[in-house]
C-alpha cells in the first residue's frame, strides 16, 4: 500500500533545525499520510531524533513549515501540539521510573482526564499482556522489553491520530524487537493508526514500513517504499550489509 | 559478609563480635594510653612531670570496646540483611499493607499531637510546660510546615529550592508591616502573606523555568540572598537590621491574651500566664502544619500532583504526553511558597518581632537537609525527620550530664553540632535515601493474577 495521493497527515516541507550555531537539519521534506506507517532510517547522527523532536516542537524549526491537517504546528509549544493527537515515545524510552506502570499510562491519559482509562487500559493489556502482570510495579524494575512496551502503551493512553516511535528497537534482544514491531504492525491494520517510526534497525523498519526515507547528514537522501529500499543495493550496502540485525 | 550474614539469619553472633571488641580496643588503648594516659605539665619548680591519666584513656578504650561490639553484633548483621529484604515487586496486598501500616502511624501520632500540651501540664505543671510547648513543640512544628512545604517543591516536584526561606521571610514580614500599618487581624493577613509568598513564588519561578538541577539551585539561593539584602539594606521600609518589633500578636475570635479584664486568663478565671498563648498558638500551626499536609495528599492525587512527579521523573517525556512544563512548575513554586508565607506570618506572630537574621541561608539549608533526610516526596519522612533535626539540636542543648565524664570545664554546647553533624552522616550511611525512601503509589489496582513461570523466569531483554 503506497498511498501517497491525497493531503498528508503531516507534511514537512524545507525545515532546518540548528543546535545554537551547529545546522542539524539541512531543508527536510518528509510526508506522512494517514494510515501509514512511515520510517526514517540512518547512521548514528543522521539527525533522525532531531526531525522527531523538531515536529514536536522542541527544538523548533528555525526555517520551513511543518502542518499537521493543514494546521501549522511549526511555532508550537509542545504540549499543545500533543493535544492534537500527536503522540511520541521519546528515544530512550523514558518512563517515569519511581511511578508503577499503572500511574505511567495514567500520566499518557492525562488528556483526556483518565476518561477512557479503563477502555484503553484493556486495549494495551490485549497489546502487551506482560503490562498487565506487571501494574503494581515501578517503571524502573521493569526489563528493558517491558520498558518500551510500557513506552509506547503510555504514548498510545492518549488516543493519538499519529504515533512517532523513536528506535524502539534500541538495545533490544531480537524476539522483543519483533514482538513491539508486530505490535506496531497489528495497530496499524486494525485501527488504521498513522506511524511515524525513526529506526536505525533498517531491516526491520523497511520490512514493516509502508514508505520509507533515508536520512544522511541532516538531508534526506532517498526515498521510496519499503520493499524498494530493501532492495536498493545503495541502502543494503550502507544499512544492510554485514548481518540483518 | 557470607558469615554476618548467616549471623543475622542465627541471631548475634556475640564471640565473633567479642573478637572484633578486643581487637579494637587493643587498637584504641595503644593509641589512647600515650596520648591521653600519659600528660606533661610544668610543676611549681618549673619541672616538666608526666602526670598519670590512665582512667581517662581507660575510660575511652572501654568505650571503643562496647560501641564496636554492639556494631558487629546488632548493626552491621542488620544494615547486611536489609539490602536483600527490598523487592522490587510490590503486590497489592503489600501496598495496601504498607499504607494501612502508614495510616495507624499518622493516627497515632496525631493523636499524640492534639493531647501533647496537656500532657505537658500535666507533667510539668502549667509554667513548666512552656519550655516543652513552646521550644519543642511549636518549633518542631514551624519546621515539620515548612519541611512539607518544600517537600511540595523538592520532593514532589523535583527544583532544587535552596531559597525556600525567602518565602518564609515575605510570609513574615507581610504580617509584620500590614499588621502595623494597617492594623489588621492575623486572621486577614494569614491568608494575604500565604498569597503575596505565591506571587513571589512567581516571580522567582519566571526567571529559572528553563533552568535545572544545579543551576536552578544556584539561583534559588542568590534570590534567598536577594531577599534577605534588600530587607537589610532598604531601612525605610523594613527596619533594616534591625528588624520590626512589637508586632501584634494573635487573638482568638477577638479574645486577647494578656493581662486585661477581656483576656484569656480573665475570661475563664485561671491564673495569669503565657502558657494559654503558648498552647494556642501550638494548635494555630499544628492546624497550620495538617492543612499542608492535607492539600499535598490531596494535590498528589489530582492531575496537577501526579504532572509535578511526572516532571521530577522525565521533564521530556512529560512534554511529549501534553503536559505544559512551565505551568507544573510555576504551581509547585507558588504553592510551596505559599505554605511558607502561612508558616512566616505565624512566625512573626509568635515572636513579635523579626530580621533580617532569622533567614539566614542556614535556615534554607535546614529545610532542605529535613525533606532530604526524610526521604523526599515522604510525608511521614519529613516530619520524622524534622522531629529529629529540630528536637534533636533542642536536647542537645541540654548535655550537661557529660560534664560528669569530661570534667567541668566541657562545654556541651561547642559540641552540639558536631554531634549533630555526626549523627547526619551516620542517618546518610544507613539510609542513604532517607528515613522514609518508599514512594506510595498513587493508584493501585487490587486484582489477583497468577504470573506464569515463564514469565518471570526470562531474562531482561
Amino acid at each position: 500500500m503506497t498511498a501517497t495521493n491525497g493531503s498528508p497527515l503531516l507534511a514537512i516541507r524545507g525545515v532546518k533545525t540548528y543546535y545554537g550555531n551547529i545546522i542539524a537539519l539541512k531543508g527536510v521534506d518528509v510526508d506522512v499520510h494517514p494510515g501509514e506507517i512511515v520510517t526514517l532510517i540512518g547512521a548514528n547522527g543522521a539527525g533522525k531524533s532531531t526531525l522527531m523532536m523538531t515536529v514536536f516542537g522542541s527544538p523548533q524549526a528555525r526555517e520551513g513549515r511543518i502542518t499537521y491537517q493543514g494546521q501549522d504546528i511549526t511555532r508550537m509549544p509542545p504540549h499543545e501540539i500533543a493535544r492534537l493527537r500527536i503522540a511520541q515515545s521519546p528515544e530512550g524510552r523514558r518512563i517515569f521510573p519511581r511511578m508503577t506502570v499503572l500511574e505511567n499510562l495514567q500520566m499518557g491519559a492525562s488528556l483526556d482526564g483518565l476518561k477512557y482509562f479503563d477502555e484503553d487500559a484493556e486495549k494495551m493489556f490485549v497489546l502487551f499482556p506482560r503490562l498487565k502482570e506487571r501494574l503494581n510495579q515501578r517503571g524502573g524494575t521493569l526489563s528493558g522489553g517491558e520498558q518500551q512496551m510500557l513506552a509506547i502503551a503510555r504514548a498510545l493512553m492518549a488516543r493519538p491520530k499519529l504515533l512517532m516511535l523513536d528506535e524502539p528497537s534500541l538495545g533490544l534482544a531480537p524476539l522483543i524487537v519483533k514482538q513491539i514491531f508486530d505490535a506496531i504492525r497489528e495497530l496499524n491494520r486494525t485501527q488504521g493508526l498513522t506511524v511515524f517510526l525513526v529506526e536505525q534497525n533498517a531491516y526491520h523498519a523497511l520490512k514493516l514500513a509502508h514508505r520509507a526515507y533515508v536520512m544522511v547528514n541532516g538531508v534526506i537522501t532517498m526515498t521510496g517504499s519499503g520493499r524498494e529500499l530493501l532492495e536498493n543495493p545503495e541502502v543494503r550496502a550502507a544499512y544492510l550489509e554485514g548481518g540483518r540485525h | 559478609m557470607a558469615e554476618s550474614s548467616k549471623a543475622a539469619a542465627a541471631g548475634p553472633d556475640f564471640g565473633k563480635a567479642a573478637k572484633d571488641a578486643l581487637l579494637s580496643g587493643i587498637i584504641a588503648f595503644a593509641l589512647f594510653g600515650p596520648l591521653v594516659g600519659l600528660r606533661t605539665a610544668q610543676n611549681m619548680n618549673n619541672e616538666l612531670v608526666v602526670l598519670n591519666e590512665l582512667g581517662k584513656a581507660l575510660l575511652i578504650t572501654a568505650i571503643v570496646v562496647a560501641g564496636r561490639f554492639l556494631l558487629s553484633a546488632f548493626v552491621f548483621p542488620a544494615i547486611a540483611s536489609r539490602g536483600k529484604k527490598s523487592k522490587a515487586i510490590l503486590t497489592p496486598e503489600e501496598v495496601a499493607a504498607a499504607s494501612a501500616r502508614t495510616r495507624n502511624v499518622s493516627r497515632g501520632a496525631l493523636l499524640f499531637l492534639l493531647v501533647y500540651p496537656f500532657l505537658m501540664v500535666l507533667i510539668f505543671g502549667v509554667q513548666g510546660s512552656i519550655k516543652w510547648v513552646d521550644n519543642f513543640g511549636i518549633q518542631i512544628l514551624i519546621y515539620v510546615m515548612l519541611g512539607w512545604g518544600l517537600n511540595i517543591v523538592i520532593g514532589l516536584a523535583g527544583l532544587l529550592d535552596l531559597g525556600y526561606v525567602a518565602f518564609y521571610a515575605v510570609g513574615a514580614y507581610s504580617y509584620a508591616l500590614l499588621a502595623i500599618n494597617f492594623d489588621l487581624s492575623f486572621w486577614i493577613l494569614l491568608p494575604l502573606s500565604g498569597i503575596l509568598a505565591a506571587f513571589w513564588g512567581m516571580i522567582l519561578g519566571f526567571p529559572v523555568l528553563r533552568l535545572r538541577g544545579d543551576y536552578l539551585a544556584i539561583v534559588t539561593l542568590a534570590f534567598g540572598e536577594i531577599i534577605r539584602l534588600v530587607l537589610i539594606n532598604w531601612k525605610d521600609f523594613s527596619g533594616g537590621s534591625a528588624g520590626i518589633s512589637s508586632i501584634p500578636k494573635v487573638t482568638l475570635f477577638g479574645i486577647k491574651f494578656d493581662a486585661s479584664p477581656e483576656g484569656f486568663a480573665k475570661m475563664f478565671d485561671l491564673p495569669m500566664s503565657s502558657a494559654y498563648y503558648k498552647i494556642f498558638l501550638y494548635y494555630l500551626i499544628l492546624a497550620l502544619a495538617l492543612l499542608t499536609a492535607y492539600v499535598t495528599l490531596r494535590l498528589r492525587r489530582l492531575p496537577i500532583g501526579r504532572a509535578w512527579e511526572a516532571l521530577r521523573e522525565d521533564e521530556v517525556a512529560c512534554r511529549s504526553l501534553g503536559i505544559n512544563t512551565t505551568n507544573t512548575k510555576l504551581t509547585a513554586f507558588a504553592i510551596g511558597a505559599m505554605f511558607a508565607g502561612f508558616a512566616g506570618s505565624f512566625f512573626a506572630a509568635r515572636q513579635g518581632f523579626v530580621s533580617p537574621e532569622s533567614f539566614v541561608f542556614m535556615e534554607s539549608a535546614v529545610i532542605v537537609a529535613i525533606v532530604v533526610l526524610g526521604g523526599m516526596g515522604s510525608m511521614v519522612g519529613v516530619a520524622i525527620a524534622a522531629v529529629v533535626m529540630i528536637g534533636g539540636t533542642e536536647l542537645l542543648r541540654e548535655l550537661s550530664f557529660l560534664k560528669v565524664v569530661f570534667g567541668n570545664d566541657f562545654n556541651p554546647d561547642q559540641f552540639r553540632m558536631l554531634i549533630f553533624g555526626l549523627a547526619m552522616v551516620a542517618t546518610m550511611i544507613v539510609r542513604p535515601r532517607g528515613f522514609v525512601s518508599a514512594r506510595q503509589p498513587t493508584a493501585v489496582l487490587f486484582e489477583r493474577k497468577a504470573i506464569s513461570g515463564d514469565l518471570v523466569k526470562e531474562g531482561h531483554g
